[in-house]
């Protein structure tokens, strides 16, 4: 794109800065140990090692309590309305290619009421990072099931049970063709560090669903999974270009089976049976079986990078049509325009 | 051919109203484009009006298949496409049935009688044919065969006789500027080069011309000839200008005047997909299009770019601002510029799509949940969108605010001359982003306080990318100033009453009063019925009787003499293409007791009817 007016951050060096300096000064205003403080965490801590300028960094929300994440980091921020994030997102990253754009919503925000809006983000493939943080509930409108909740869910607005199949977020990011799809959990701020990172590194659209503890409303939901004392036997960390493994002493792992995968004893089955997690396979359908492992987190779920593929971006290949129009017929002449059909002089 | 008459035509003096109907794949809108181009070329003043069937392939020859372009040519200026047609070309039996109609009686029909047969009688509901009967009595019959003719002329050039067949509606075009004295060059001209490189087309094309203009000639309907002079017209250079372009064309130039990119975001809906079409074959402007997945995204899109510091726009019809409501709402807790231009159709619901119809002015005016003022423009003309584009543009910008932009499905695709602007011209729209702190702190430190207000009650466009000032802003009420996040009652009150008031002060040009100051009636207008208002109130004072007219283009804020101009009339009626919209506001802020002229019956007023409603209003029985 030709120039913007737009103030430009210059080629200076990135200043260096620390955690304080992606802290604002609003006062944090979460349930006490509610698992978004560690997402939050880990995240101002992981931003000074990426080498940003804070002044070109955007956080952009919905509504839910994870979209309150833009107000307490020291960067631009906008808390939007809700499910919309992404399209606004849409907006900026496609109007800014300068900025680096994040957008962070809940399970209700994005997969609900604003599913289209992310999926349609994925497909295009818009430069944003899209942290998802599931609690497999609603929050901020005070426990009602969610599209992420299991079937059969208590809830106020479920008193016998929800009735609806959820929504697997990395099994429909996939199908949205994203580019990038990784999942995480509160509990590993180091996993989750590595992720956000590699999310902020990949050129196009990226998607991390966090699992997040709502401790108000949906205690433990991932309790299963992610306590420190199980978390061997039932995570399945996903490493690119290494055979998938698990287990305490690494004696699971997982394994091409009828068109898909499954899980097996490293014993029956001898290591070099083994699939070797292959990330960037642009077929997805590989990546997709990985993520049907798991319908809940009640039994082993893969955790890591799903998928990283280049693919083209959106946001280039418009400003490309920009420029290729102005290298056609240069730049636009608006007498030129208004002159551009039949004419007649009185 | 056959031909029946019954009392002469007179078309009134200097000007000519032709209806050009057949089905939607005879080819009628591209006729009437034609003779309407060749009219302004020649000098005419002129007005458009094309009407699309609703359905994409409505089945051929059916009644609902019927495709329509009205085209009103003048030797003085004129408003409107017209009242009652003078002439119907109908190019089947289908075409004849559902308009004749809206013929003025002895007025001359041409129709193509190779296409009355049973098959097509019957489609159209006839149960006779109307060319022999008594049917056309009233009228000036020309039936030509137009069909076999363009066959015919065709034989020896190699067209496929389905393929010359096709090329009927020029045979109609060069019969039609044979008898209305149209300039033949430009046209021939024309096909040349809109075929370019399918030679058995072009030649076609032109057999055909030739021979409807030969037709008409050999066929001695010399007394059906008419002339319609030139009109005088100011000085300078024209183009014939529909408004949907024209609106796109403001919008480059809005962009273009203050220096920002343009961002639309959009999503196809008729009767404003043609705004999209438009500006995303301009991207050499600057321009950025971007077909989102719903309207919710279109105008959050254009939101995240005015954000970003682009001139956002978003483009749609009444069920697309429905369901931008909420953004809207957001866009103006935000404050920031952002264009949201509704081509209004018939409604509610799906409603008429492709017909017109002006009742959103409510929902532009309240439409949003809380207090969410937006001001509100409407457009009055094809060429007058260009310039309200650009005046939304300004407001947008100048007041950081959404701002509503009106045009109407009638606006968008009639046309009428456009005296060019010169672009030197036109003013630029100055801008202003948010450069570092502004405010310091009970510590005495520099800070940034996204809300604090300019001489116009504005805050500042502070854009992303820019050093220091970084905040963040929501959809929350927050505190005047500071921007953070408060659910302080009395500041809620005091932002509520803050963001009426700068959308209340915005200077807005006076309304003029045109017509009779001294009349006893006035009437009050917007949109695309100040043309048909306009006429009507000329035909009325040239008849001798006082009447007078004031038109709104600025809706929110109104005028600020308004109210002194309403109350000087003892009568004040408001023509409106809804139940009385305009009407409820005028009768709520000024206390006048305002009448309302309603029509929704999909197409525009037209002149002869207000000028009825006039002159039953000023008390005259003729
Ligand atoms: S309701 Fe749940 S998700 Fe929301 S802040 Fe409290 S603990 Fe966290």
């Amino acid at each position: 794109m030709t120039d913007t007016l737009l103030p430009d951050g210059g080629t200076e060096d990135v200043p260096v800065t620390k955690r304080a300096d992606w802290q604002s000064d609003q006062e944090v205003r979460w349930c006490p140990g509610c698992g978004d403080y560690s997402i939050l965490t880990a995240l101002q801590l992981l931003m000074p090692d990426l080498g940003v300028r804070r002044e070109k960094t955007v956080f952009v929300s919905g509504i839910g309590c994870a979209a309150r994440f833009p107000y307490y980091m020291n960067t631009y921020g906008m808390h939007s309305i809700h499910g919309r994030a992404p399209a606004i997102a849409t907006g900026l990253a496609l109007a800014r290619p300068d900025l680096d754009v994040w957008v962070v919503g809940g399970d209700g925000d994005m997969l609900s009421i604003g599913g289209n809006h992310l999926i349609h983000a994925l497909r295009r493939n818009i430069d944003i990072n899209i942290l998802l943080f599931n609690n497999q509930i609603y929050g901020l409108t005070k426990g009602q099931f969610s599209p992420t909740s299991e079937r059969g869910k208590v809830t106020k607005s479920s008193p016998i049970g929800s009735c609806a199949t959820p929504f697997n977020p990395v099994s429909l990011a996939i199908g949205a063709e994203a580019s990038f799809v990784a999942r995480t959990h509160d509990m590993d701020r180091h996993h989750m560090q590595e992720m956000f990172r590699r999310a902020y590194e990949h050129p196009g659209a990226s998607i991390v669903e966090v699992y997040q503890n709502c401790n108000v409303f949906n205690d433990g939901a991932f309790e299963t999974i992610t306590k420190k004392d199980v978390r061997d036997d039932m995570l399945i960390p996903l490493r690119h270009g290494e055979p998938i493994r698990f287990g305490t002493e690494g004696q699971f792992g997982v394994a091409r089976h009828d068109g898909g995968v499954e899980i097996v004893e490293v014993a029956d089955v001898g290591v070099d049976a083994l699939l070797v997690h292959d990330e960037a396979r642009t077929d997805p359908s590989t990546a997709f079986a990985l993520s049907r492992l798991a319908e809940g987190p009640d039994r082993p779920t893969p955790v890591g990078v799903f998928r990283a593929v280049d693919r083209g971006e959106y946001g280039e290949a418009m400003r490309g049509q920009v420029d290729q129009m102005e290298s056609d017929r240069g730049n636009g002449d608006l007498r030129a325009l208004l002159h551009s059909l039949p004419t007649w002089t009185v | 051919m056959t031909e029946t008459s019954a009392g002469s035509l007179v078309p009134e003096v200097g000007r000519l109203v032709i209806r050009f109907a057949g089905d939607s794949g005879d080819g009628m809108q591209l006729t009437g484009d034609r003779f309407t181009s060749a009219s302004a070329l020649f000098g005419n003043d002129l007005a458009t009006l094309p009407e699309y069937p609703a359905e994409i392939r409505a089945p051929a020859g059916s009644l609902a298949g019927v495709s329509a372009f009205q085209v009103h040519i003048s030797d003085h200026d004129i408003f409107t496409p017209g009242d009652a047609p003078h002439v119907l070309v109908a190019m089947n039996p289908a075409a004849l049935k559902t308009e004749l109609g809206t013929l003025v009686d002895g007025g001359t029909v041409i129709v193509n009688a190779d296409t009355f047969n049973d098959r097509n009688l019957a489609k159209a509901g006839y149960d006779h044919d109307p060319l022999e009967g008594d049917d056309l009595s009233a009228y000036r019959l020309i039936s030509a065969p137009m069909t076999s003719l363009t066959k015919e002329a065709c034989k020896d050039l190699g067209v496929k006789p389905r393929d010359a067949e096709r090329s009927k509606n020029f045979f109609a075009l060069g019969l039609l500027s044979w008898m209305y004295s149209r300039p033949v060059e430009p046209t021939l001209e024309w096909i040349d080069a809109k075929f370019k490189g399918r030679d058995l087309i072009v030649a076609a094309n032109r057999t055909a011309f030739n021979a409807g203009h030969a037709y008409g000639e050999t066929a001695e309907l010399s007394d059906h000839k008419v002339i319609v002079r030139p009109a005088e017209m100011p000085a300078g250079t024209y183009t014939n200008i529909n408004g949907n372009t024209a609106l796109a064309w403001g919008l480059v130039a809005a962009g273009q005047l203050s220096g920002l990119p343009l961002f639309l975001g959009s999503y196809p809906i008729t009767p404003a997909s043609d705004i999209l079409h438009e500006l995303s074959r301009h991207k050499q402007f600057n321009v950025a299009t971007f077909q989102a997945e719903d309207e919710i995204a279109a105008i959050g899109s254009a939101l995240g770019a005015a954000y970003g510091g682009h001139l956002g726009i978003t483009t749609t019809s009444g069920p697309g601002v429905a369901l931008k409501g909420e953004t809207m709402g957001l866009a103006v807790s935000l404050e920031l510029p952002l264009i949201i231009v509704n081509i209004q159709r018939g409604g509610p619901s799906t409603g008429l799509p492709t017909k017109t119809e002006a009742a959103d002015l409510l929902m532009s005016m309240y439409g949003r949940h809380g207090e969410s003022p937006m001001p509100v423009i409407a457009a009055r003309t094809p060429a007058d969108c260009f310039d309200q584009a650009i005046e939304a543009a300004r407001i947008a910008i100048k007041y950081r605010t959404p701002v509503m932009l009106l045009s109407d499905g009638y606006l968008a695709n009639s046309s009428e001359p456009w005296l060019l602007p010169d672009v030197e011209d036109l003013e630029p729209i100055p801008i202003e982003f948010a450069s570092g702190f502004n405010q310091v702190d009970e510590n005495g430190d520099e800070v940034f306080w996204p809300y604090l207000r300019d001489d116009n009650l504005a805050r500042p466009w502070a854009i992303p990318g820019t050093p220091e000032i970084m905040h963040r802003i929501g959809g929350l009420e927050k505190q005047d100033g500071s921007g953070n996040v408060s659910y302080d009652g009395a500041n809620h009150a005091h932002m509520i009453a803050l963001r009426a008031e700068r959308i209340a002060r915005i200077p807005v040009p006076d309304v003029e009063v045109s017509g009779d100051a001294d009349a006893e009636l006035l009437l009050v207008g917007w949109g695309s019925t100040w043309g048909a208002i306009a006429a009507a109130v000329r035909r009325v004072r040239d008849s001798g009787r006082k009447v007078a007219h004031v038109h709104l283009t600025h809706l929110n804020p109104m005028p600020a003499n308004l109210g002194e101009v309403l109350s000087g009339f003892p009568k004040v009626l408001v023509p409106e293409m809804n139940l009385g919209q305009l009407v409820r506001i005028l009768r709520d802020e000024f206390l006048v007791d305002a009448r309302p002229v309603s029509k929704v019956s999909g197409q525009p007023f037209t002149p002869g009817e207000l000028q009825q409603v006039i002159l039953t209003e000023t008390g005259d029985d003729s």
